[in-house]
C-alpha cells in the first residue's frame, strides 16, 4: 500500500517514508519545492501553510493548513496545493495579482503562506468582510509590512473569486474518488502509519496497537517531532475517518465526535453559547483550527487548552474507547494531574457529550492572553450560573491556566450559590494557586481570575461595554 | 529641470511577483550542490554563566549522519565574530557568558541528523549566579561592559533647583526580538586555492567576508560574501550574521565540501541578540511658562555579555532622549551594563526608541503632574528657530514639526475626540479610552562617521540594458528598487531594464552595512555617480552623432534627443561600444559636512532630521489590563518621497512593529538567565486582527528635504518604529483617566498584565 495524493493534476504514490516525515520537509527536501517556507517549525508563523482539497458531499472542499507540523501521511487521499501552483501560464492568481497590486510583500518571506491562507478564504466564502480576512490570517505572522495591505488584498481578491480551481473542480473530485474508502497502512518493519478509513476500523487498530501514537491534527504531537526531536515510529491517524468527525445535535445536547475538528464543530458550539464561538475564533488559529480536534485537546490534557475549562463550565461528559468497550465520565474526571489523563493506552478518546444550555442558565467565558489572535491562554475563565429570579441557584466554574490541570473553582461554586448577583460580587474566588511563567504571574492570574468573576456577574446583572472584544 | 518620469512613483517591490509566487529564492532555497553537509550549533541545556568542567561529545561523534564536530581547535586563525570589540568567539573555549553560547558544532549529512546529535551532548559548567536584569548588573561588582557616557551642560544642578515645577519618574523599556521570518542561514561554498564563497542572509556582507576571512586566516579577497534578499533584517542581521556564516565557513573549510548553517526557530531567539532593554529615571524642571528649564536623565541598557554594538546604541539612546524638545540644561548619562544574556544588538532604530520612548514617557507624566494637557505641553517645548540646539550641540536646520503636528491635530480632530474620550471615561466604569498626539525626530546618519560612505557599480551592455550593483543589501525594504529608479531617472529609461543584481563583495568592496535608515540615501548617490560618469561619456557621442551640444540633450522616455532628434538608447549603447567608449563605471558617495567628537559630546553627526507624528486613540480593560488600538493617525515628512508606496509600506510595518515592542511583545528571562519566551508561541509579534481598521497614514506635503540628499527624498527605514510611541502614551492616558493628577507606573511592554499594575499604582480601578 502506498500513500496517495493529487499534486498538479496527477496521483502522486509514496511507497516509503518515515512514519514523522513531515510535509513541509518532504515538499521542500524530497519534492524541492521551495516555495513554501520554515519559519518557525511549530505551527505559529504560517509562512509554511499549503492547502489540502478534500471532497465533501461531491465537492472540492479547501482548508489551509501548517506543513511544518503536518505528517505527510496526513495528505492521504487529498488534493496537495502549494503557492507554486496558482499561477498559470505565468499569469498571477487574483490573490497573488491583488497582493502584488497593493504592496503587500516587502522581504517576502512570509508572503506564499499569506498567499495560501487568502487562496482558501477566497475558496471558502465569496463577499468577505474585515473580520474574515483577519481571522484568516490570524495564523500568518508578517513583520514587515503591518499587514494593512494584505487585509486590503484579501478584501479585493476575495470578494469573488474565481480560479483553475473552480473549472478543475470534478477532475478533482473524480481523481480523488478512489482513494476515500481503503485505510492507509504504509509499514516498515515495526514503523508505520496508519490511517483507518472508518471509526470502527480505527477503534480495532488503537486497540491492536495500544503502544502506537494516536495523531489526529498533529498541532502538538507534531511539535513533538519538530522541537523536542521525539522520533514516533507508529502513528494512528483519525483524520481519515469521516464517521468519526461527525456532529450529533440532539434537544437537550450537542454529541462532538473525537475527531471533530475545531473547523467542524465551532459554528454548532458557538450556536450553544456565543461566548464559546467567540473563544474558539481565538484559538489558535484558522490553520489549527482545520487541523486540531477537539478531542485531541482533551486526550493530551493539557492545563492551558482552551476547550476543557469552558465543557466542564457547561457539564460535558466524555465517551472514551477501547476495542469495543466504552466507558463515560464527566469530563472534569478525566484530568488527574498534569500530563496525566484517565485514558487507557489504546484508548480513544470518543465522543463528547455538550448538554445545551436551559433558559435559566447563561454561561460566559472569557480568554485572557498578551494577543488576542493565535495567543495560549495566560488564564481562561469560563462561568455557567442557573439564575432564578436575580439568585444564583447553581454554578459551574471552570479555569484554565490556574492550576496543573484545567479544574473548577467548586468552593466559589457553593459560595456563589444562593446569593443575588449584587452580592455575589463580594465573593472571593481562591479555590486556585497559579503559578508564574512567561504568560503571566502568579499574583496576576489570581486577580485576573477574581475579575473575570465580576465581569461574569457584571455582564448578567447588565453592565454594557464590559469587553474590549468579544469574549 | 525635466519632469520626473520614475522617481516619486508608486512602482511594486522589484520582487513582489516572485514573492507572491514562492520564486523569491532566499538563502536556503538555493539548490544545494551535491555533498552539502549541516551545520547546528550546540550549547549547555543549562547554564548561563561559568566554566566547562565537562564537554563530552563522544555520543554527539557517534551518532549516525554525523561527519564531524567542531571546536575552538578547528579553527585556523581568528576565533572572533565580533564586529570591533573581539570578544564575541565563534565557539567559545573553558566557560560560558550566557545561557545558549556556543560551545560546538556538529556537522552532519543531514540537518536532522546533525540536530539529534547536537542534543546528544554531555556538557556541565560550573555555574555561577548570572547577572541577569538591569537591577541585577546594578547591585552587581561586576564593572559595566563598557564605559559610561553622558552630555550635560554646566547649569543643570541649578537649573533643577530653582525650576518652579519639578518632575521625577522612571520607566522600564522591555526589549525585544527582530522576529525576522527568515532565520539566520549561510551557505559556505569551498573555491579554489583556499577561497570561500558565502551566501549569508546578511546585512552586513564586507563583514561577513572580513569575519571569515580573518577566522580561516587568509586575505580577505580570498572571500566572497553574496546576498540577494533576506527575509527580514530589522538589525537582527548587522553583526549577528556573522557567527553563522563563519561556522558554516569553518565546516566547508574544514570537509572540503558545501556546508550549510540555518537555525532552528528557537535556537535563533536564544542565540542572537535583541533589543537593548533600558531603566530609565528622570529628573525635569519646568519654568512658569511650562517649557523645560533642565532635564536630567540616567539611562541603563542591558548589554548582555559583549560590546557588539552597544556603545552606538547606547549613543544613539542619548541623541534621541530629547526626541524634538529643546533642553536649555540638560544631564543626559548612561551606563553600558554588563550581563549574563545574549549581546544585545542593532534593532530597527538602534537606541533611538528608547531615547524618545523616556522623552515622551517624561512628557506625559509631567503634563499629568501640572494638569495640562499632554499635547499642549509637548507643543510647548517643540524645537524652534531661537531654541534649536541639541544637548550635543547640532544645530536643527530644519522646522517641520510644528506644522505636522498642527495638521495632524486638525485631520485626528484630535480637541473633539479628547473631549468624546473624556465623557466616555465619565460613563463607563470598566473600560477606558486613551488619547495621545507625539511627535517623532529621528537623527539620519551613521554617528561613527567614517560608516557613511557607499559604493556602486554600473554597467550599460551594448544593447541599452543596464546591471546595477551596490552595497546596500535588501531586507524588504525596497532598496534594490529605489536605487534602481535612480538608475533608470538618470539614464531615461524604464526600470524594467536596469538589472538588479545580488550584493556581493567582490562587486562593490568595504560596504557598510545596510542600516541606520541610510541605505537609499548613500547607495542611492554612489549610483546616480556611477551612473552620471557613463552618461556623461555617453553624451559625448550622442551630442557629435546628433550635431548637437552635449547640454541640450535630454536623456528620457528611452531616447537622447535635443533639437528635435533622438536616437534610442540602446542605439547610443550600440554605437558607444563600436567607437570604443566605456560603459561601466564605479560611483562612491561619502555623506559631506557630518562629524562628531565624542570626548567633548560636540558636534554634527546627522546629515538632517526625519520628522513625523501619530495620534492614538486606544481602548483598555481595567478589570482586566486588555487593550485595543482603535484608530491611528499618521503624518510622516519623508522629503520627496522616491516611491510612495514604498514609503507608506515602511511607515505601515514600522509603526505595527513598534507597536509590537510598546504592548505584546515581551521577552521574559528567568533567574538563570534563560530566555522563556523563545518562539513565537511564547513570544507574540502584532498579527493581523491587532491593526486598528481605522489606520489613516498620510505623507507630509514636503518640499524637499533642505539637504541635497538623493532627489531630495528623506529616510524612512526606522523613524517609524517610533511612531507608535503614541499607542503607549495613549495607554497611560487611559489609565490617568482614573485619578487625575496621579502617574500611572507603565511599563514598556504595555501588556495587560503591565496595564493592570498601572491600574493598580492608581489605587485601583
Amino acid at each position: 500500500m502506498a500513500l496517495q495524493f493529487l499534486r498538479r493534476g496527477k496521483l502522486v504514490r509514496v511507497e516509503h517514508f518515515a512514519p514523522d516525515t513531515m510535509l513541509l520537509d518532504y515538499l521542500r527536501l524530497t519534492e524541492r519545492s521551495r516555495g513554501t517556507k520554515e519559519g518557525c517549525n511549530e505551527g505559529d508563523c504560517g509562512a509554511c501553510t499549503v492547502v489540502l482539497g478534500e471532497v465533501r458531499q461531491g465537492r472540492m472542499h479547501y482548508r489551509a493548513v501548517n506543513a511544518c507540523i503536518l505528517f505527510l501521511g496526513q495528505i492521504h487521499g487529498k488534493e496537495l496545493i502549494t503557492v507554486e501552483d496558482l499561477a498559470v501560464g505565468g499569469k498571477l492568481h487574483p490573490v497573488q495579482q491583488a497582493m502584488v497590486d497593493l504592496h503587500a510583500s516587502q522581504c517576502g518571506f512570509c508572503t506564499p503562506g499569506f498567499v495560501m491562507s487568502l487562496f482558501a478564504l477566497g475558496h471558502a466564502k465569496q463577499a468577505v468582510s474585515r473580520e474574515d480576512v483577519t481571522t484568516a490570517l490570524a495564523g500568518n505572522l508578517c513583520r514587515c509590512t503591518g499587514y494593512r495591505p494584505i487585509i486590503d488584498a484579501g478584501l479585493k481578491a476575495c470578494a469573488s473569486l474565481r480560479d483553475k480551481f473552480h473549472e478543475d473542480e470534478q477532475k478533482a473530485v473524480a481523481a480523488l474518488a478512489g482513494l476515500s474508502a481503503m485505510d492507509l497502512l504504509v509499514a516498515d518493519g515495526a514503523d508505520f502509519f496508519a490511517a483507518p478509513a472508518s471509526a470502527s476500523a480505527l477503534a480495532a487498530m488503537a486497540a491492536r496497537h495500544p503502544q502506537a501514537r494516536i495523531v489526529s491534527g498533529a498541532t502538538d504531537v507534531g511539535l513533538w517531532v519538530t522541537k523536542l526531536l521525539r522520533p514516533q515510529r507508529q502513528i494512528i491517524y483519525t483524520g481519515r475517518a469521516a464517521d468519526f468527525a461527525q456532529l450529533h445535535d440532539t434537544p437537550s445536547a450537542l454529541f462532538i465526535d473525537g475527531g471533530a475538528t475545531y473547523e467542524d464543530a465551532a459554528a454548532a458550539l458557538g450556536a450553544l453559547a456565543p461566548d464559546l464561538g467567540a473563544v474558539m475564533q481565538r484559538l489558535g488559529s484558522t490553520q489549527v483550527r482545520n487541523s486540531g480536534t477537539i478531542g485531541g485537546n482533551i486526550a493530551n490534557g493539557s492545563p492551558i487548552g482552551d476547550m476543557p475549562p469552558m465543557l466542564i463550565a457547561l457539564d460535558a461528559r466524555l465517551e472514551l474507547r477501547q476495542g469495543s468497550e466504552t466507558r463515560h465520565m464527566p469530563l472534569e474526571q478525566f484530568f488527574i494531574d498534569y500530563g496525566k489523563q484517565d485514558r487507557k493506552p489504546g484508548e480513544l478518546v470518543w465522543r463528547l457529550e455538550v448538554p445545551k444550555l436551559r433558559a435559566n442558565q447563561h454561561f460566559k467565558a472569557f480568554k485572557v492572553t498578551k494577543r488576542f489572535d493565535e495567543d495560549i491562554s495566560a488564564l481562561l475563565g469560563a462561568f455557567r450560573f442557573d439564575i432564578e429570579g436575580g439568585i444564583i441557584t447553581a454554578a459551574r466554574i471552570a479555569f484554565g491556566g490556574m492550576a496543573a490541570t484545567p479544574k473548577r473553582a467548586l468552593k466559589t461554586e457553593a459560595a456563589l450559590t444562593g446569593k443575588s448577583l449584587e452580592a455575589a460580587l463580594d465573593v472571593v474566588l481562591d479555590d486556585y494557586a497559579p503559578i508564574s511563567d512567561m504568560r503571566a504571574s502568579a499574583a496576576y492570574r489570581s486577580e485576573t481570575a477574581q475579575a473575570l468573576l465580576k465581569k461574569a456577574l457584571l455582564e448578567l446583572a447588565g453592565e454594557k461595554n464590559t469587553r474590549v472584544i468579544a469574549a | 529641470m525635466k519632469p520626473l518620469a520614475t522617481i516619486g512613483k508608486p512602482i511594486a517591490h522589484d520582487s513582489a511577483a516572485l514573492h507572491v509566487s514562492g520564486a523569491a529564492t532566499y538563502v536556503d532555497d538555493i539548490p544545494e550542490i551535491e555533498g552539502t553537509l549541516h551545520v547546528v550549533p550546540g550549547f549547555a541545556r543549562d547554564g548561563a554563566k561559568g566554566t566547562i568542567i565537562k564537554c563530552d561529545l563522544s555520543a554527539v561523534r557517534a551518532a549516525p549522519g554525523v561527519v564531524c564536530v567542531l571546536m575552538p581547535g578547528d579553527i585556523p586563525a581568528r576565533n572572533d565574530c565580533s564586529p570591533a570589540a573581539g570578544d564575541d568567539p565563534i565557539l567559545a573555549k573553558g566557560e560560558i557568558a550566557f545561557h545558549g553560547q556556543v560551545i560546538f558544532a556538529v556537522v552532519g549529512e543531514t540537518r536532522e541528523a546533525a540536530r539529534r546529535a547536537a542534543r546528544l551532548a554531555v556538557i556541565e559548567i560550573e555555574k555561577q549566579k548570572p547577572v541577569v536584569t538591569v537591577q541585577d548588573a546594578l547591585a552587581s561588582p561586576v564593572p559595566d561592559l563598557l564605559k559610561p557616557y553622558a552630555f550635560t551642560s554646566k547649569r543643570i544642578a541649578a537649573a533643577l533647583k530653582s525650576a518652579p515645577h519639578r518632575v521625577k519618574g522612571s520607566l522600564k523599556i522591555g526589549g525585544q526580538e527582530q522576529f525576522y521570518l527568515e532565520g539566520q542561514v549561510a551557505y559556505a561554498v569551498p573555491q579554489e586555492k583556499g577561497g570561500m564563497l558565502v551566501h549569508s542572509s546578511t546585512q552586513h556582507p564586507t563583514e561577513i567576508q572580513h569575519c571569515v576571512a580573518a577566522m580561516l586566516g587568509v586575505d580577505d579577497a580570498k572571500v566572497t560574501c553574496e546576498c540577494r534578499r533576506m527575509g527580514g533584517g530589522f538589525g537582527g542581521k548587522e553583526s549577528q550574521a556573522a557567527q553563522w556564516a563563519a561556522l558554516a565557513a569553518l565546516a566547508a573549510h574544514v570537509t572540503g565540501r558545501p556546508a550549510k548553517c540555518r537555525l532552528d526557530r528557537d535556537d535563533d531567539m536564544m542565540l542572537t541578540g535583541k533589543r537593548h532593554d533600558f531603566e530609565a529615571a528622570f529628573d525635569v524642571g519646568f519654568a512658569k511658562d511650562l517649557r523645560v528649564a533642565g532635564m536630567s536623565a540616567d539611562l541603563f541598557a542591558r548589554c548582555g555579555y559583549s560590546a557588539d554594538l552597544s556603545d552606538a546604541i547606547c549613543d544613539r539612546a542619548m541623541f534621541h532622549a530629547d526626541n524634538a524638545y529643546f533642553y536649555p540644561e540638560y544631564h543626559i548619562g548612561t551606563r553600558r551594563l554588563k550581563t549574563n544574556t545574549v549581546s544585545n544588538t542593532a534593532f530597527r532604530g538602534f537606541g533611538g526608541p528608547q531615547g524618545v520612548l523616556f522623552a515622551e514617557a517624561m512628557m506625559q507624566a509631567a503634563a499629568i503632574t501640572l494638569g495640562c494637557d499632554a499635547l499642549s505641553l509637548r507643543k510647548k517645548n517643540l524645537y524652534t528657530r531661537a531654541r534649536n540646539e541639541t544637548p550635543y550641540g547640532q544645530k536643527i536646520g530644519e522646522h517641520v514639526l510644528a506644522e505636522i503636528v498642527a495638521t495632524l491635530e486638525k485631520t485626528s480632530a484630535y480637541q473633539r475626540r479628547r473631549k468624546e474620550i473624556a465623557a466616555f471615561n465619565a460613563r463607563n466604569r470598566i473600560l477606558k479610552k486613551g488619547l495621545a498626539l507625539v511627535p517623532v525626530k529621528f537623527g539620519i546618519s551613521f554617528t561613527f562617521t567614517q560608516m557613511n560612505q557607499a559604493g556602486a557599480l554600473v554597467h550599460v551592455y551594448g544593447d541599452g540594458s543596464v546591471h546595477l550593483n551596490h552595497g546596500g543589501t535588501e531586507m524588504g525594504q525596497g532598496l534594490y528598487l529605489k536605487v534602481a529608479q535612480v538608475v533608470a531617472e538618470t539614464f531615461g529609461i524604464d526600470v524594467g531594464h536596469v538589472a538588479i543584481t545580488a550584493t556581493r563583495t567582490d562587486k562593490v568592496p568595504n560596504t557598510s552595512p545596510t542600516a541606520a535608515s541610510s541605505g537609499t540615501d548613500l547607495n542611492g548617490m554612489a549610483a546616480q555617480r556611477a551612473a552620471l560618469a557613463i552618461k556623461e561619456r555617453m553624451a559625448e557621442l550622442a551630442a557629435k552623432k546628433l550635431g548637437v551640444r552635449k547640454t541640450a540633450l535630454v536623456f528620457a522616455g528611452g531616447k537622447v534627443s535635443a533639437g528635435g532628434k533622438s536616437l534610442s538608447f540602446a542605439e547610443l549603447a550600440t554605437a558607444c561600444k563600436a567607437a570604443r567608449i566605456s560603459l561601466s563605471s564605479t560611483g562612491y558617495y561619502a555623506t559631506p559636512g557630518i562629524h562628531w567628537d565624542r570626548p567633548s559630546g560636540k558636534g554634527h553627526p546627522f546629515f538632517y532630521f526625519a520628522n513625523g507624528a501619530s495620534c492614538s486613540e486606544v481602548l483598555i480593560d481595567t478589570l482586566t489590563g486588555e487593550m485595543k488600538v482603535t484608530r491611528v493617525d499618521i503624518l510622516q515628512d519623508v522629503g520627496l518621497s522616491l516611491n510612495s508606496a514604498i514609503d507608506i509600506g515602511q511607515i505601515e510595518g514600522g509603526f505595527v512593529q513598534g507597536m509590537g515592542w510598546l504592548t505584546t511583545e515581551e521577552l521574559v528571562f528567568d533567574a538563570e538567565g534563560r530566555l522563556r519566551t523563545h518562539a513565537p508561541s511564547t513570544y507574540k509579534i502584532p498579527c493581523a486582527s491587532d491593526v486598528p481598521e481605522d489606520f489613516r497614514v498620510a505623507l507630509f506635503a514636503s518640499k524637499g528635504n533642505k539637504v541635497d540628499s538623493i532627489y531630495r527624498s528623506k529616510a524612512v527605514g526606522e523613524p517609524p518604529l517610533l511612531l507608535p510611541i503614541s499607542v503607549w502614551c495613549a495607554v497611560v492616558d487611559a489609565v490617568a483617566s482614573l485619578k487625575p493628577g496621579v502617574v500611572p507606573q507603565l511599563d514598556a511592554p504595555a501588556t495587560p498584565e503591565a496595564i493592570m499594575r498601572a491600574v493598580k499604582s492608581m489605587g485601583g480601578p
